[in-house]
């Protein structure tokens, strides 16, 4: 493979799919096929076939259109129509819609609306290809420019050149902790050449964030370019993805992307013929939250229990078998390929003054509009929850919204002018986290919430070190204590000071954040806590 | 604990079960994947991943064999294959019943539908009935919160539950078991 069979390759899938007039874009993101994407897909293909319209349209399967709670979603692409809630049945409506005499209005689905701010806020970074290319051919990722960086990168770059590169964009780690990337490729470029890895984690924990998964399922090849020229930049020349069992069709797309690209040499020895190999294995986790952890992850990768381990010695030191590791999340590696072919100073412009470029997040909850939204960062709370989600559904009110999972907090409504930043998020005793922002209206309890978070902690601790093993299961039944009323004024005080044990003697990420959720609570919703006593 | 104890009493039977699983076609398949992961140790999880598939839960015969094929300890693959949730050493019903406790979902209600089906079905979560026709666990998330709250069904993921709908399946599930096979109710 070379540039010029690699343009050839683009040209012609962009030719065949300019011969057709029409493109009916049907998500089969996991969470429309769930809701019949897959039989929408077979009529509609069957309804154009049907009509002899098989030279001007073309049906096919497309990535996350985004707006996942009212799926099955297909779009009409020139014409910017989006269908809402498509049963199979509508199909022929939609089909001979196309043709202008044949008009029945009544066979239609819901019309979704393309310039609501659901959709008209959103700045595609990440998300780019997502809902526009079939992730299952590796032709239409090429015909978008894709593996163009790549060989950018090998040809015309230097690998210090490269982290240089990443460093100045400012991306930041987007797994929770907001780690400076190019800072992180550069510490394990230093290391001494020898075998080292890069990791891709996409072991998605978080209950209630499926930004990872949706990015696997809708752009595979994306991370696995991001991953090749992460491997260029540091010296390594294996990769594994960390893939969480729980998602079979990322499983699933991701071994066929890298079958195709193995095909296309796009992986393998000598890459572009260039003296760079880079392979990727799949290593599929088995349910298992701690594992998100990047030393419990090692240790998984290497067929072991996942027991975290202390650190120093960093994974970048001495990670996988021992060797310097790279570790970074899917939604890290899908900025690498915009940042390479945009350059720094572009993502540079995006966001806030410390958090460059844009956040994928998972809109869900007491919410109207539920889905997957990519913000530029220092968008502010309200934006995304009242703009873009359209506040609770049947006019309630929103009272707070929780982001970071069962490592964060939540924001009170009070505060929803705050901008989405890692700092802003950390300052209200919340954090970033992978992107999960759930919304949460007046009819939810406050300490349920805290509870529920504690029961999955308590569930997930690995039981390596005592303050998470113990700690957890002493404050899930303080908390119990509180919900059934039996609890006193001296429990409520127990339980702070407990959770301040926890966060600060817990070995791993898992426990020191575990209390986070009650220290949160607590913090904005004492009168909740002490109305239980 | 009570899986410790079940452990021991079947090795000490092990003589007469290990012949259980001799000439079982489903071994041959275990074999393949082993040799294709080389033998290597660290593919424990993939090796377990495939026995489950093929035998439907890990059995002690099953996680001896794989020790063995693998050279290693078997309390390290016991160790592993107890650490990880996705990895039963029970069997499971014939019906699965998989309920999202996500955060979304838990928000939109996964709670009730757990509760109504731990009444109908007499169990508790991670239980399987005593006629061994369904399996009632919980997922952490499946990723679906798009759709809360969701459920998986034998494999299949549905969106936007209530207890009732939850319910109606369940008894078509009974109904069904009924029809081929009298039941002790």
């Amino acid at each position: 493979m070379d540039l010029q069979e690699l343009l050839e390759i683009g040209q012609r899938e962009r030719d065949r799919q300019q011969q057709k007039k029409t493109r009916i874009r049907c998500c089969t993101a996991a969470g429309c096929l769930s809701s019949g994407a897959a039989a929408v897909k077979n009529n509609l293909e069957a309804a154009v076939s049907a009509a002899g319209l098989e030279d001007s349209v073309e049906v096919c399967g497309v990535g996350c259109l985004r707006f996942c709670g009212r799926g099955a979603l297909v779009e009409i692409d020139p014409n910017g129509i989006l269908y809402e809630e498509v049963s199979p049945a509508q199909a022929s409506g939609i089909i001979s819609d196309l043709s202008e005499e044949n008009k029945d209005r009544e066979e239609l689905p819901l019309q979704g609306d393309l310039n609501h701010p659901f959709f008209a806020l959103q700045m595609p970074v990440v998300l780019e290809n997502s809902g526009k290319i079939d992730p299952e051919r590796i032709e239409e990722y090429i015909a978008v420019g894709g593996y163009q960086q790549l060989h950018h990168v090998l040809m015309e770059m230097t690998p210090s050149e490269v982290i240089e590169e990443i460093s100045k964009s400012g991306l930041r780690g987007r797994g929770g902790g907001g780690y400076p990337t190019g800072l992180k490729w550069a510490t394990v470029a230093k290391m001494p050449n020898g075998q080292k890895y890069i990791v891709c984690n996409a072991d998605e924990g978080d209950p209630g964030a499926f930004m990872d998964r949706s990015v696997l399922e809708s752009d595979p090849h994306r991370i696995l370019e991001g991953m090749a020229i992460a491997g260029y930049a540091i010296g390594a020349n294996y990769g594994y993805i960390y893939v969480r069992a729980e998602y079979p069709l990322a499983i699933q797309r991701l071994e066929k992307a890298i079958q195709q690209a193995k095909k296309y040499e796009l992986l393998g020895s000598q890459i572009f013929d260039s003296p760079f190999d880079f392979k990727i294995d799949i290593r599929v986790g088995a349910g298992a939250f701690v594992c998100g952890e990047e030393t419990a992850l090692i240790a998984s990768i290497e067929g072991k229990r996942g027991n975290p381990r202390p650190r120093p010695p960093y994974p970048a030191e001495s990670g996988l078998w021992n060797c310097p590791t790279l570790i970074n999340n899917v939604e890290t590696f899908a900025n690498i390929v915009p940042i390479i072919r945009e350059g720094s100073d572009w993502y540079a412009s995006i966001g806030t003054e410390t958090s460059k470029g844009t956040k994928v997040f998972a809109l869900t909850g007491k919410v109207s509009n539920t889905g997957l939204i990519e913000v530029p960062m220092g968008t502010t709370v309200r934006q995304i929850v009242e703009e873009m989600g359209g506040g609770v559904p049947d006019g309630g009110k929103v009272k707070a919204v929780q982001t970071g999972g069962p490592s964060g907090g939540c924001i009170p409504a009070e505060f929803f002018d705050t901008p989405v930043d890692y700092e802003s998020l950390l300052k209200l005793g919340t954090m970033m986290g992978s992107g999960g922002a759930i919304v949460m209206d007046e009819e939810t309890s406050m300490v349920e919430i805290a509870r529920f978070y504690m029961e999955f902690c308590r569930g997930e601790s690995c039981g390596k070190c005592v303050p998470c093993r113990a700690g957890t299961v002493q404050l899930h039944a303080l908390l119990s204590k509180l919900l059934n009323r039996q609890a006193t004024r001296a429990d409520l005080e127990q339980l702070e000071a407990l959770s301040y044990m926890v966060k600060e003697t817990s070995l791993c990420g898992l426990g020191q954040s575990a209390p986070n959720p009650v220290l949160s609570t607590l913090k904005y919703f004492q009168q909740e806590y002490l109305d239980l006593i | 604990m009570q899986a410790i104890a079940t452990e021991t009493k079947t090795s000490k039977a092990k003589s007469a079960t290990t012949k259980s699983i001799e000439g079982d076609k489903r071994i041959k398949l275990l074999d393949i994947t082993m040799k294709r992961n080389h033998y290597r140790q660290d593919a424990l999880i993939e090796i377990l991943h495939k026995a489950q598939s093929s035998f439907g839960y890990l059995e002690s015969d099953v996680l001896e064999y794989i020790a063995r094929g693998l050279k290693l300890p078997l309390s390290r693959v016991y160790g592993v294959a107890t650490f990880y949730h996705l990895f039963s050493l029970k069997p499971s019903g014939v019906h699965n019943c998989v309920v999202c406790m996500g955060t979304a979902c838990y928000v939109k209600g996964s709670d009730r539908v757990l509760t109504a089906l731990e009444q109908e079905l007499g169990i508790h979560v991670g239980e399987t009935t005593p006629d061994g026709q369904i399996s009632l666990m919980s997922a952490r998330c499946l990723g679906a919160c798009g759709i809360a709250p969701a459920m998986v069904f034998d494999g299949t993921v549905t969106g936007k539950q209530e207890p009732e709908m939850v319910l109606a399946k369940v008894k078509a599930w009974r109904l069904g078991a009924n029809g081929n096979s009298p039941m002790q109710e």
